[in-house]
C-alpha cells in the first residue's frame, strides 16, 4: 500500500525468536474502519435517540442468506399453516385443509362431480343457465378431465347435466345415503345387543349346571383358549430375562470374604504405622532387620490369615447356629402363641385387643412390678442371677411378646427411649431396636439419618445407666452392644462424636475433682464399659484415631491420677490395665503407665518392709496407708483359693462380701497381675530397652514377692510370668542416625526454563501465573474500553458540531435569502417610488 | 528443723519474694544448702534459691551437678513442681562449658527415667534432650555411633552410679528414646522419631511445654476435627466377644 500511510513501530532491541504483532500499523486504514463502524452503529443510535417506535421485520428468514428462496417460501408456508391450524380447524374433523379453486372448495366440486357420475341414471334434468355453469365450472382442468372420464364410463348420457339438476340430485343422494347409513348402524346395534343377550343366557347356562353333553362340548372348547391365554399371558407378563451375576459358590464367597478382610487388615496396618501421616518415616530404619521383616509384619500377617480362615469358619458357623437357634426359638414361640391363641377363647382375644390398645399402661405396670421385684431382691440381699429373673418374668414375657408393634418411631428424647425399653426383656429390647432401625432406615426418609444418629446417643446413655445400677445388668449390655455396633457402622461420624462427648465429660469431671480436692477416685463402671465399647467399635491399633487416642489419654490419666484406697480401686485399675493391653495388643505400642501400675499393684501386695531396688511412682507411694491392700495373711483363705474370673459387679457390692471372699478376690487380682505382666513381657519383647522397662518388676518379683506363701495355682501364675520375663536375650546395637540426604551444592549453570510465551513472567506457581495473566488482561481490556469510549465521545461531538454547523449555515442562508428578498423588495419599492417621483 | 509442709511453703516463695529484698542474701546460704541436701521435693524447691545465690552472689557449691544428678529419680516426672525443676535444669545445662560426660550422663538418666513418665512429661523431655544434643554436639554419639561394637549384651550405662563421670554414659546409646518411638501417644512417638534424623540447628522452644497438663493434651486431641473415622471391621459378638479378649480371661459379666 501507500508507504506514506504505513507507520513503523521501531524496536529498541532485537530479540531472537520474538514475533511482534504490532511492528507495522496502518493508521489511516484503521481510522477509516473505525469511523465507518461508528457511522453504522453509534450514529444510527444517535439519530434514533428520541424515537421510541421501532420497525421490526418479522418475516421469516428475511435477512437469512443461508436459506434459498424456495426453501424460505416453503418454511413460511409451513409456519402459516401452523398458525392457522389450531384456531380454525378444531371442528373440521375429516379434512385437514380445504383446497380451493377460484375461491370455491375443490372438495365440493369433486363431490358434485361424483354425484354426476354415480347418479347419472336418474332422469331428473333441470334447466341450468349456461352462464351459471360456466361461472361455476369455469376453467377447471382437472374437473374437465374427470368429466371426460365419467363420460367415457357411461356413454349413454353424453348430455351434461345442468348445475341445478346436479345439486338437487346430490342433495337427494346424500339424504338417501345418510338414511341408509343410519339404518345399517341401527340394525348392527340391534344385532349385537341380541348377541349379547344370547351369550348371557348361554353363559349362565355354562356357569350353572349344564347337561353333560353341553358341558363336554364346552370343555372341549374351553381348555383351548385357556391354554392359549395362558401362553399369551406368560409371554406378556414374563419378566424380561436380565443378565444377572452367576450365583457364587461357597468357595468363591469365602475367598471374597477373605480378600475383603485382608484388605481391611492391610488398611489397618497402614493406619497403625501412621503411614499416611508421615509416609513410612515412623518405622525406624535402624531397627533390627528381623524385627521389621519377619518378626513384625509377616509373622502377624500369617497369623491373621490363619486366624481369619479359622475364625471365619467359626464365626460363620456360630452365627448360623445362633441364627438357626433364634429362628427356631421364634418359631417355637410363634407356635406356642398360635396354640395358645387357638386354645384361648374369643373373650380372651378381646382382652388381648384391649391390652394392645393400652399397651403403654401395661408396660408401665410391668416396670413397676419389676421394680418391686428388684426391691424385694434387694431386701433379701441374695446374689440372684439373671436367669432366675428371666424365669420369673417368663410368663409375662409371653404375654408381652404379642404386644410388640411392628413399627416404631425413633424416640425423640431419652425419656421416651427409656420408657420404650423399660420392662422389656433383653430379646424384646433387641427386637425393638432392630425394628426401629428397619422402620427408619435412612434410605426411606430424609430425616431418618439424624434420628438414628440420636438413637446411638440414647443407646449409649442407656448402657451407661444400666452399668451404674446397684446390680449392673451387664448381660443386657452384652447384647445391646450389637445394635450399637450396627448403628456405629452406619454413622461413624455421629457415633464418634457422641463417644467423644462422653469421654470429654468424663475427663472434665476428673480434672475438676483433681483441681478441687487434689486427688481423684476411679470413675464408675459405666465409664469402664464405655472404654471397652470404644475398643469394640473402633480399631485401636491406629497411629492416631479421633476416638481411640483420647480414650488412651483418658485411661492414662486414670492410671496415674486416681488414688488407690480400696480393693475396688485395684480391680478397676486392673480392668483398665487389661483394656490398655487389649488396645495395644495389635500395635504393640508402649504404655509406661501400665507397667507402673502393675508394679504398684505388686507393691501393695507385699508386707510392709522397706522397698529396695525399685521405686514406685504416682499414684502408689513407697510409704502410706494403701500399703498391704492386697496382702493376704490368712492361711485358710490362701489354701482354699481357686482362680476364678472376677465378676465386674464386684465393684459395686464388695462391701457385702465376707472376709474370705475378699481375700480370694485379692488373690485373683494378684493372679491377674501376674498374667498381665506376662502378657506385657511378650508384647514388649521387641523394644530395645525392654530390660530397663521391666527391671523394677523383675527385681520385685525375684526379691520381694513371698512366693512360697502363695497357693500352688498362684505360684504357677507367678512362675510363668517370671519365666516370660527372664528368658529374653539382652541384645543391644548402637544407634545410628538415618543418613541425611546430601544437600546439593549450589551450581552456577543457568537455569533453563521452557519459554511458553514471551513477554510474560514465568515465575510463580501455575495458579499465580493465571492470576497475573487475568489481571493483565483485565487492565488491557479496561484501557481499550476507555479509549473506545473516548473515541466514541469524540465522534459524537464531531457529529453534533457538524449538525450545529449545518443548522447554522442553513439559518444563515435563510436569513440571507430573507434579507435578499427584503432588499429586492425594498429596491423594487424604491424603484417604484423613484419612478413615481420621476413621473 | 522445719516441718515438711512449712519447708515447702517457704521454699516456693523464697526466690522471688524473700531473696531480692534481703541485704545479705548470702545469709540464706546455709539454709538452702541444708534444704538441698534433704532430698525429694524439698531439694527440688531449694534449687531455685540456690541458683540465685550461685548466679548473683558468687556462691561456690562443690559437686553441684553431682547433687543435681542424684536428684533425678522416677518421681520427677510426676511431681507438681515439674515445670519449675526442668526450667532450672535447662538453665544449668545450657552452659556449653560443661564436660560431655556430664551432659551425656544427664541425658541418659533423664531418658531412662522417661520410661515411666506420663505422655505430658514425655512431650516436654524429648525436645529437652534434643536441645541438649544441640548444645553439646560431643554427646551425639549417643544417637549416632557408626563404628561401634555390633552386638552388646548389656547397656554400658550404670544407672545406680552416683558419680556422673563413672556412669559410662558416653559408651551407651539412647535405646530408651528408641523404645519411646513405640509409645501409644502419637505425638510422643513422633517427637521421639525426631532423633532418628540428624537434628536441625535451631533449638526447640520448650517453655510452652514445661507445664503441659494431661487434661490440656486430652482436650487438644478431642477438639481435633476428624476427617473420617475408621471403623472396626471385626463384627461384635458381645461385650467380651472379641478374639483374644484379655478381659474375658479375667473378668466375668456377673
Amino acid at each position: 500500500s501507500n508507504p506514506f500511510e504505513v507507520k513503523v513501530n521501531r524496536q529498541k532491541f532485537d530479540i531472537l525468536g520474538r514475533k511482534t504483532k504490532n511492528d507495522v500499523g496502518l493508521p489511516g486504514v484503521s481510522r477509516s474502519k473505525a469511523i465507518k463502524k461508528r457511522n453504522q452503529t453509534l450514529l444510527k443510535e444517535y439519530k434514533e435517540r428520541e424515537k421510541t417506535n421501532v420497525f421490526k421485520d418479522k418475516r421469516f428468514g428475511e435477512y437469512n442468506t443461508k436459506i434459498t428462496p424456495e426453501e424460505k417460501m416453503i418454511r413460511r408456508f409451513a409456519l402459516e399453516r401452523q398458525q392457522n391450524y389450531g384456531k380454525k380447524n378444531i371442528y373440521n374433523l375429516n379434512e385437514d385443509e380445504e383446497l380451493t379453486h377460484y375461491g370455491q372448495s375443490l372438495a365440493e366440486i369433486e363431490k358434485l362431480n361424483d354425484i354426476v357420475d354415480s347418479d347419472s341414471d336418474t332422469e331428473e334434468r333441470g334447466a341450468l343457465s349456461a352462464e351459471l355453469t360456466a361461472a361455476h365450472f369455469g376453467g377447471g382442468g382437472g374437473l374437465l378431465r374427470k368429466k371426460v372420464s365419467s363420460q367415457q364410463q357411461d356413454e349413454e348420457e353424453e348430455k351434461p347435466k345442468s348445475r341445478k339438476e346436479l345439486i338437487e340430485e346430490m342433495i337427494a343422494k346424500s339424504k338417501q345415503e345418510k338414511q341408509e347409513r343410519q339404518t345399517r348402524r341401527e340394525s348392527a346395534l340391534e344385532l349385537t345387543e341380541k348377541l349379547d343377550k344370547d351369550w348371557k343366557e348361554i353363559q349362565t347356562l355354562i356357569a350353572h349346571k349344564t347337561p353333560k353333553s353341553e358341558r363336554k362340548d364346552k370343555e372341549v372348547e374351553k381348555p383351548k383358549p385357556d391354554e392359549y391365554d395362558m401362553i399369551v399371558r406368560e409371554l406378556g407378563f414374563e419378566m424380561k430375562a436380565k443378565p444377572s451375576e452367576r450365583l457364587k459358590t461357597e468357595e468363591e464367597l469365602a475367598k471374597e470374604e477373605q480378600a475383603r478382610l485382608q484388605k481391611l487388615e492391610a488398611d489397618r496396618l497402614c493406619r497403625m504405622r501412621g503411614i499416611d501421616e508421615q509416609a513410612n518415616k515412623k518405622r525406624p530404619s535402624h531397627m533390627s532387620a528381623d524385627d521389621l521383616a519377619d518378626g513384625f509384619i509377616l509373622d502377624k500377617d500369617d497369623r491373621r490369615l490363619l486366624s481369619y480362615k479359622d475364625g471365619k469358619i467359626n464365626i460363620e458357623n456360630e452365627e448360623k447356629e445362633e441364627e438357626e437357634g433364634e429362628g427356631e426359638e421364634e418359631e417355637e414361640d410363634n407356635e406356642n402363641e398360635e396354640e395358645e391363641s387357638q386354645e384361648e377363647s374369643a373373650s380372651e382375644d378381646e382382652e388381648h385387643d384391649a391390652a394392645d390398645s393400652h399397651s403403654d399402661l401395661e408396660s408401665d405396670c410391668e416396670s413397676e412390678e419389676e421394680a418391686a421385684g428388684n426391691k424385694e431382691e434387694k431386701k433379701h440381699k441374695t446374689n440372684e442371677n439373671e436367669s432366675q429373673k428371666v424365669e420369673k418374668l417368663d410368663p409375662k414375657r409371653e404375654a408381652a411378646k404379642s404386644e410388640l408393634p411392628y413399627t416404631f418411631a425413633v424416640p425423640e428424647s431419652y425419656e421416651t427411649f427409656k420408657s420404650l425399653l423399660a420392662g422389656r426383656t433383653i430379646e424384646q429390647q433387641l427386637i425393638i431396636l432392630e425394628r426401629i432401625q428397619k422402620c427408619n432406615h435412612p434410605s426411606l426418609a430424609v430425616g431418618n439419618k439424624a434420628k438414628l444418629e440420636k438413637l446411638f446417643g440414647f443407646l449409649l446413655e442407656y448402657i451407661g445407666e444400666l452399668a451404674i445400677l446397684d446390680l449392673p445388668e451387664l448381660r443386657t449390655i452384652d447384647k445391646l452392644v450389637l445394635p450399637l455396633y450396627n448403628l456405629c457402622q452406619m454413622f461413624p461420624e455421629a457415633a464418634s462424636d457422641s463417644i467423644k462427648f462422653i469421654l470429654r465429660d468424663a475427663a472434665h469431671d476428673l480434672e475438676e475433682v483433681i483441681e478441687v480436692k487434689g486427688r481423684a477416685s476411679f470413675p464408675g463402671l459405666d465409664t469402664l464399659i464405655y472404654l471397652k465399647i470404644v475398643s469394640l467399635l473402633f480399631p485401636t491399633s491406629d497411629f492416631r484415631h479421633p476416638v481411640v487416642t483420647p480414650a488412651f489419654m483418658y485411661m492414662s490419666q486414670l492410671l496415674t491420677k486416681c488414688r488407690i484406697t480400696t480393693l475396688q480401686d485395684v480391680i478397676k485399675g486392673l480392668f483398665i490395665c487389661c483394656l490398655f493391653l487389649e488396645y495395644v495388643s495389635l500395635s504393640r505400642r508402649f504404655v509406661p503407665e501400665l507397667i507402673n501400675f502393675l508394679l504398684g499393684v505388686l507393691h501393695i501386695s507385699l508386707p510392709k518392709n522397706q522397698a529396695q531396688g525399685y521405686t514406685v511412682v504416682h499414684p502408689f507411694t513407697p510409704v502410706g496407708k494403701n500399703l498391704e491392700l492386697l496382702l493376704v495373711c490368712d492361711k485358710e483363705d490362701l489354701k482354699k483359693w481357686e482362680k476364678q474370673n472376677v465378676p465386674l459387679s464386684i465393684v459395686t457390692r464388695l462391701k457385702e462380701a465376707s472376709r474370705t471372699e475378699i481375700n480370694h478376690t485379692r488373690l485373683s487380682c494378684l493372679a491377674l497381675c501376674f498374667d498381665l505382666i506376662k502378657k506385657c513381657a511378650a508384647l514388649y519383647e521387641s523394644l530395645p530397652s525392654f530390660h530397663e522397662i521391666m527391671h523394677p518388676v523383675r527385681v520385685l518379683l525375684t526379691q520381694h514377692v513371698p512366693v512360697n506363701e502363695y497357693p500352688e495355682k498362684l505360684q504357677e501364675w507367678y512362675h510363668s510370668a517370671l519365666k516370660e520375663l527372664e528368658n529374653k536375650v539382652k541384645h543391644y546395637t548402637p544407634l545410628i542416625c538415618e543418613k541425611k540426604k546430601p544437600v546439593p551444592l549450589k551450581q552456577y549453570t543457568p537455569k533453563i526454563v521452557k519459554v511458553l510465551e514471551f513477554g510474560r513472567k514465568q515465575a510463580g506457581s501455575k495458579k499465580e501465573q493465571e492470576r497475573k495473566q487475568l489481571i493483565q488482561r483485565h487492565k488491557r481490556e479496561l484501557k481499550g474500553a476507555i479509549r473506545e469510549i473516548r473515541k466514541d465521545n469524540q465522534f459524537l461531538a464531531r457529529m453534533q458540531l457538524s449538525e450545529i454547523m449545518e443548522r447554522d449555515s442553513a439559518r444563515k442562508r435563510k436569513v440571507k435569502e430573507l434579507l435578499g428578498s427584503l432588499a429586492t423588495q425594498e429596491g423594487e419599492w424604491k424603484a417604484m417610488k423613484r419612478k413615481k417621483w420621476s413621473n | 528443723q522445719l516441718p515438711t509442709g512449712l519447708y515447702k511453703k517457704v521454699l516456693v516463695i523464697l526466690h522471688n519474694s524473700v531473696l531480692p529484698y534481703m541485704n545479705e542474701p548470702t545469709l540464706m546460704m546455709d539454709f538452702l544448702t541444708v534444704a538441698y541436701g534433704i532430698g525429694g521435693a524439698i531439694s527440688l524447691l531449694a534449687l531455685n534459691g540456690l541458683f540465685i545465690l550461685i548466679h548473683q552472689h558468687n556462691l561456690e557449691y562443690p559437686d553441684f551437678y553431682k547433687k543435681l544428678y542424684s536428684l533425678l529419680d522416677p518421681s520427677i516426672y510426676h511431681v507438681k513442681y515439674r515445670a519449675r525443676f526442668f526450667h532450672l535444669t535447662d538453665l544449668f545445662l545450657s552452659s556449653s562449658h560443661l564436660p560431655a560426660y556430664l551432659v551425656a550422663a544427664f541425658i541418659k538418666r533423664l531418658s531412662r527415667l522417661a520410661l515411666t513418665a506420663p505422655p505430658e512429661a514425655l512431650l516436654m523431655i524429648i525436645p529437652f534432650i534434643c536441645n541438649l544434643f544441640r548444645r553439646h554436639p560431643a554427646c551425639r554419639v549417643l544417637v549416632h555411633r557408626p563404628g561401634g561394637p555390633a552386638d552388646m549384651s548389656e547397656d554400658p550405662y550404670i544407672m545406680e552410679e552416683e558419680e556422673p563421670s563413672e556412669s559410662r554414659a558416653l559408651e551407651s546409646s539412647l535405646w530408651e528414646i528408641q523404645s519411646l518411638q513405640n509409645h501409644y501417644h502419637p505425638d510422643v512417638a513422633k517427637a521421639a522419631a525426631v532423633l532418628n534424623q540428624s537434628l536441625s540447628e535451631v533449638e526447640d522452644d520448650i517453655s510452652g511445654l514445661l507445664d503441659l497438663s494431661a487434661y490440656e493434651l486430652f482436650d487438644k486431641e478431642v477438639k481435633k476435627k476428624a476427617v473420617d473415622v475408621p471403623l472396626e471391621f471385626e463384627p461384635v459378638r458381645g461385650l467380651f466377644g472379641k478374639k483374644n479378649d484379655i478381659l474375658a480371661e479375667h473378668f466375668s459379666l456377673d
